[in-house]
């Protein structure tokens, strides 16, 4: 109970670091729009063209065609195994496609890139760094302050001192988030990174990962097995089988959402549970 | 833990303390009796207080000092040596293929020689100076440390090397950052393996040939029939090995700050 009690009131806290943030950001430039109603000013779209992927004899992915617009969450859905980790691997760079191209913000998907982060279903910390030099991991100049505000924006810069061996799953997958975030990444790439946390965090962790995204404004790629999941946060669900996009719905739900009591929202996930 | 639990707790570790102390107090009064009773034949071990007597008139005349120093000295330079050459082959094997395919094979057959098994050869190269000491110190102490570093890199958690190279790590910081410190945990069990075997090798070179250093001392002793002499440096010895223990005991503690397991333990020894 106690534990609960003090994440409520981190997330207090947390609201007040976000005003914060807000108003010293509108000193310092033009106030930034929000949400998909508006081009972000961060976000960069990705091009997907006759994509295919295959290991061996094996295709995973075949001639796959997706635009997806700068700033738009999108989430994707599908059985296990049919490809949906070897596609985001793809976008990110860390695997080259077999065949068709990736563009992101115009330019092709050589190889890893600065502006893309990805986030894994563990949170892969180092363990031997403490939480403050996880997030700021790639020690760009003044890394301790931008890690430090990272850490803020998911409410933990209480713990920056801690090894990541005492955090629980939600929190070291927060700073995970916060590490993801320091370099400002015009897309944001996410592995089922809430697959491994009980309900109630995974909730919590739906609310932080939507407000920041509002405030960022990066294109968002959110791979899910909990096809809730994916109609709470997703503008957009798409469904993939046999290696290819069986079903590419819009959600049009007003924001902020509440999860399960929307009659809207359980028919649409009756209908991706219909593709997968 | 406050109060009366806590004052349990100190009394019942301090009546723990005093009781695994217990049997070897009644061994040694029981072998003080039996030597100044004549059961014992001071020829083959000498009494306790004979054992302490030569200890301090060693102290007070410098010889202790001097022996200690030296062996001391060989052990480290052998182990700087063959630890070192140890470590840096196993972090190029384990970083790099080609360097394992060159290295790896030669190092698993050398191993399975038994590095005392070669003091005769050790004897024909070097003669009887220090170079044969610190060689056989240098040759017992790399492998325990070439095996474990190697073994340390190739287990670090390839997901944090992938996780290291999204976030642009180029290949120096991925090494200090991730590789090493992943490795060190299995690095330290090396650096273990090797103090011990630092310590056996000089154990056995100073008795075989050596005009100084615990080892000389301990083999001159045996010739003037000075047991007391033998059983001290035997206790020299020991007290060196538990004080090699004891600084990687530290060194872990200090490394290994991160790690659940010997945190959990540094923390138990510093309360109890
Ligand atoms: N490096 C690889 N070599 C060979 N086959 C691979 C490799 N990576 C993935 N595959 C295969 O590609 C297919 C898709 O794998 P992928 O990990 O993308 O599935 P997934 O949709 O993410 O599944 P899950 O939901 O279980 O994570 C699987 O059949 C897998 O065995
Ligand atoms: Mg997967």
């Amino acid at each position: 109970m106690r534990e609960s009690a003090s994440v409520l009131r981190l997330h207090k806290d947390a609201s007040f670091h976000e005003a914060d943030a807000l108003a010293e950001k509108n000193l310092l430039r033009d106030v930034r729009p929000h949400g998909k109603d508006a081009p972000s000013l961060n976000g960069q779209d990705i091009r997907l063209d006759r994509l295919s992927k295959s290991f061996g004899n094996r295709s995973v992915l075949s001639d796959l065609d997706l635009v997806i617009p700068a700033g738009q969450l999108l989430a994707i859905v599908g059985r296990s195994g049919c490809g949906k980790s070897t596609l985001l691997r793809l976008i990110a760079g860390l695997d080259r496609p077999t065949s068709g191209t990736i563009a992101i913000g115009g330019a092709e998907v050589q190889s890893l890139q600065p502006n893309v982060r990805l986030l894994f279903q563990d949170a892969r910390l180092l363990p031997w760094h403490r939480v403050l030099s996880n997030v700021g991991i790639a020690r760009t100049k003044g890394w301790q302050e931008t890690a430090a505000a990272a850490l803020a924006d998911v409410g933990l810069d209480d713990r920056s001192n801690d090894w990541p061996a005492v955090l629980s799953g939600g929190q070291a997958q927060r700073v995970a988030l916060a590490r993801a975030l320091v370099s400002r990444p015009g897309v944001l790439l996410l592995d089922e990174p809430f697959g491994a946390l009980d309900a109630l965090t995974r909730m919590e962790m739906h609310r932080l990962l939507e407000r920041i995204w509002r405030e960022h404004g990066f294109t968002t790629v959110l791979i899910t097995h909990d096809v809730a999941e994916a109609v709470a946060l997703a503008d957009r669900v798409l469904v993939i089988r046999d290696g290819g996009i069986t079903l590419d719905l819009p959600v049009d739900l007003p924001r902020p959402r509440r999860e399960g009591a929307d009659t809207a929202a359980v028919a649409l996930q009756a209908r991706i549970l219909e593709e997968v | 833990m406050v109060g009366p639990s806590h004052l349990h707790g100190t009394g019942a570790a301090a009546l723990r303390t005093l009781a695994s102390w217990a049997l070897p107090i009644v061994l040694l009064i029981a072998w003080e009796i039996a030597s100044r009773s004549g059961v014992l034949s001071t020829r083959l071990l000498p009494a306790p207080s004979a054992v302490a007597a030569a200890f301090w008139e060693s102290l007070r005349n410098g010889t202790l000092l001097t022996h200690a120093t030296i062996s001391t000295e060989r052990a480290l330079k052998g182990l700087f040596i063959g630890g070192g050459i140890g470590f840096v082959l196993g972090v190029l094997a384990g970083v790099s293929r080609p360097a394992e395919i060159v290295f790896d094979s030669s190092m698993q057959m050398l191993r399975n020689v038994p590095h005392l098994a070669i003091i005769p050869l050790v004897i024909l190269w070097f003669g009887i100076g220090e170079e044969a000491k610190i060689f056989l110190v240098a040759i017992g102490t790399a492998f325990p440390l070439y095996l474990n570093t190697f073994h340390g890199i190739r287990t670090v958690d390839p997901k944090l090397i992938e996780m290291a190279r999204v976030y642009g790590l180029g290949p120096v910081p991925l090494f200090w950052r991730v590789i090493l410190p992943g490795a060190m945990p299995s690095i330290l069990v090396g650096l273990r393996f090797s103090l011990g075997l630092m310590w056996l090798t000089l154990i056995v070179a100073e008795t075989i040939s050596a005009s100084s250093g615990i080892g000389y001392m301990t083999m001159n002793a045996r010739e003037f029939l000075q047991t007391d002499v033998v059983v001290l440096g035997i206790i020299v010895y020991a007290l060196l090995g538990k004080l090699a223990d004891f600084i990687t005991r530290l060194l872990e503690a200090r490394a290994l700050a991160w790690h659940p397991t010997y945190r959990r333990t540094v923390t138990r020894g510093a309360t109890s």
